[in-house]
């Protein structure tokens, strides 16, 4: 600091520290403690009212609401001719994109090497599987007759009959299922190392849950470079089944006979579009569980923000880039019902969504992620980060049910009107919120062993102008 | 010199040429909507009621469409345009259906729609570029004394499955059955669909198109024979006729 120069050296040490996880270490012991501390911190009031209310919302607008759909039909939702497709597809489209920052966070930035990734790593994984789980809810109350389900799985049965391997749907469901379990065991792998620790520190109940979690890791070298293969492995593996993932969710639209749907760049706008509303959720989470939480000041700092604020800004960036070229592709192509559904699009009754997503999606992350200070700040980063999701709402909602609203067959034009579907995707959140909050208290949320490695095996490089901390030659 | 190639002289395989069709000539249909009553008659099509009939639920089998042109004061009402499901040869909404509840027919050349294998994801009916598939939004009640009348030929739809046009697949098997029996081909015009029978100006003819002497094979030959959104290369099954 310039205005103290007789401690310069001193305090920039200090401020580096401050500044950087990797170069603030703790003794190992007490990091362990502060993680388990978290953890087994007893709930406050605060929290049960939380809990209770959510699994009110949960019980009452996903269970009860989705019995009443099932027995009375999807008449209690808004679908209709033409609107065939409503909310229930939106969501479903929406937690698939949620889903992705996990998988984004954890494997991308592993393979690259991106050293700020190390403590939330296990928040955005955990983000993935619940994210999904919603997914599969949301596709399962669009259903018609979802007690019907399982004639989408390749079962074996004495008529021969099996999926249709030409629909769009049929490669979805084979998409989904995969990256549920591949994500799964994604999150699960760098979680051995932290089970076992928790494992040894804990007694009754909880040192059986973690011992059965830990499958017997002691901590051997041999069980470590197993562990680290097996991570290699993954996170490689698991980058094309996210990518292939939401460009196939992608070709249900695009695969389909209708104007602003048949776009052949429909795949890496949605991948985008995925990683944009997943990094805004993600940003939202880390901020409440840092403030939340015991400890975690310590382990998620401002430059946490600071580094997925850069990202949320050039992914806001891309995402613009693949609108607009999808917008315009398609109104070059002179299509008369393509046209009429771009002007639908922007000056039709919805116009006010289609307005807000731009403003969402564009306008207010260029706004304030430009600046480093405003990056830095958690609470401003969360927000946007909450705002974009709106705008990633709004952008699916424009794609199926304003979309549709405009076919070939003008005499069918209808606009679609929410039903029960407002309430069941209420619903979904109250359960995705609830599912973390469990989380929080059963499972580390933070990968101990990898803040520990980055910290002693860190080093300083100088890109350009900017030192970043990173661990190049680990192994 | 400019190539033209038209899709109708396109060489389409058998199964895409098609065996069943319909010529709908729109200069004499009045709109009366006989066919739309005796089709919903014929094929046990549920009562929708007037709420949700309102909401874009209406379930039919065949639709009356009304279109104006010109702005108010100026406006002229343009022919009535029946619109049903179309037996595309080549049909949009058959790849998609994960189930594999909408398939074509070796036999008839037709789209069928399995009832009972419909899980309803509805993505047939999103697909079909004409609009004309049915989705059983709820289990609607017939008031009396419809329900006394349900055809027994017919299978009667539940909640959540699609349903749509078939050709009265029920009266072609009775002809062909009726024909079998007596050692004989189904002779054109033996037999009819419930919305030709209905209707009182004779704008619906059916029958055989790959029988070059049935009328409705005669009739298509005629220049101003439509078939609508033939550039999506579905190869729909039914002419319209308009300004003849």
């Amino acid at each position: 600091m310039s205005d103290n120069k007789h401690h310069a050296g001193h305090s920039h040490e200090e401020h580096l520290r401050e500044k950087h996880l990797m170069l603030d270490p703790l003794p190992r012991g007490q990091m362990n403690d502060m993680v388990m501390e978290s953890m087994l911190e007893k709930p406050t009031w605060k929290f049960w009212v939380v809990v209770g209310f959510l699994s009110f919302i949960v019980v009452y607008f996903l269970f009860f609401k989705w019995g009443v759909l099932i027995a009375k039909g999807q008449g209690e939702a808004g679908v209709m001719r033409p609107d065939y497709w409503g909310i229930f597809l939106v969501n479903t489209v929406f937690w698939i994109g949620i889903s992705h920052a996990g998988t984004f966070i954890s494997a991308i930035l592993r393979v690259f090497r991106a050293e700020f990734r190390r403590p939330f790593t296990r928040a955005a994984e955990l983000m993935t599987t619940f994210g999904l789980v919603q997914a599969g809810f949301s596709i399962f109350m669009h259903m018609g007759r979802v007690w019907l389900a399982y004639w989408l799985m390749p079962y074996p049965n004495q008529r021969m009959l099996w999926p249709n391997l030409h629909s769009p749907l049929t490669w979805d469901l084979l998409a989904i299922t995969t990256y549920l379990l591949s994500s799964t065991m994604y999150l699960f792998l760098p979680l051995i190392p932290d089970v076992a620790m928790a494992r040894d520190r804990s007694t009754g109940w909880r040192k059986t849950f973690y011992k059965t979690l830990a499958l017997g890791f002691r901590g051997t070298e041999g069980e470590w470079t197993h562990l680290r293969n097996a991570m290699n492995i993954f996170a490689f593996a698991i980058i094309p089944v996210m990518f292939s993932v939401h460009t196939i969710v992608s070709w249900d639209f695009a695969a389909a006979t209708r104007p602003g749907w048949s776009s052949t760049i429909f795949g890496p706008y949605f991948i985008v579009g995925a990683l944009h509303s997943g990094m805004g959720a993600a940003v939202a989470v880390l901020a409440v569980i840092r403030g939340t939480m015991k400890h975690m000041k310590y382990f998620i700092r401002g430059e946490h923000f600071d580094a997925i604020g850069k990202l949320m800004l050039i992914i806001s960036m891309a995402w613009a880039y693949f609108f607009f070229n999808d917008y315009m592709v398609q109104w070059y192509g002179g299509d008369k019902w393509t046209q009429q559904l771009l002007h639908f699009h922007e000056a039709g009754p919805m116009g006010w969504m289609w307005f807000a997503m731009l403003v969402c999606n564009i306008v207010i992350p260029w706004a304030i992620l430009w600046n480093p200070k405003w990056r830095a700040t958690p609470w401003l980063v969360a927000t946007v980060g909450i705002i974009i999701n709106f705008g990633m709402w709004f952008e699916r909602y424009i794609i199926i049910p304003i979309s549709v609203t405009i076919n070939r067959m003008p005499f069918t034009w209808r606009l679609y009107k929410p039903g029960i579907e407002v309430p069941m995707g209420i619903g979904t959140l109250a359960l995705f919120i609830l599912l973390y909050m469990i989380a929080s208290k059963l499972i580390p949320l933070i990968p101990v062993w990898e803040v520990q490695e980055g910290q002693m095996a860190h080093e300083l490089k100088k890109f350009g102008r900017e030192t970043v901390v990173s661990v190049s030659e680990l192994e | 010199m400019a190539i033209e190639l038209k899709i109708s002289e396109v060489k389409m395989s058998a199964e895409q040429s098609g065996k069943w069709g319909m010529v709908i000539d729109q200069d004499i249909c009045t709109g009366c909507q006989a066919c739309v009553a005796a089709c919903a008659m014929e094929n046990n099509i549920s009562f929708v009621g007037e709420v949700d009939s309102g909401y874009g639920r209406s379930m039919h089998w065949i639709r009356i469409e009304r279109f104006w042109e010109g702005e108010y004061p100026e406006v002229k009402m343009t022919a009535n345009q029946p619109m049903l499901c179309q037996q595309c040869g080549h049909a949009t909404c058959e790849p998609v259906c994960p189930a594999f509840a909408t398939v074509h027919s070796q036999a008839e050349q037709l789209n069928l729609q399995v009832y009972n294998r419909c899980v309803g994801t509805r993505y047939c009916a999103n697909n079909c570029p004409y609009q004309v598939r049915a989705f059983n939004w709820r289990d609607y009640k017939r008031p009396e004394p419809l329900s006394n009348q349900l055809n027994p030929d017919v299978t009667v739809r539940r909640v959540g499955v699609m349903e749509k046009c078939t050709f009265c697949i029920q009266r072609i098997h009775k002809a062909q059955d009726v024909a079998k029996s007596e050692g004989r081909e189904v002779v054109d015009g033996e037999f009819t669909t419930a919305c030709a029978q209905a209707c009182p100006a004779n704008a619906i003819t059916f029958g055989r198109v790959d029988d070059p002497e049935s009328l409705v094979s005669q009739l298509m030959k005629q220049s101003h024979g439509v078939k609508h959104l033939e550039e999506l290369g579905t190869l729909p099954n039914v002419t319209y006729f308009k300004g003849g």
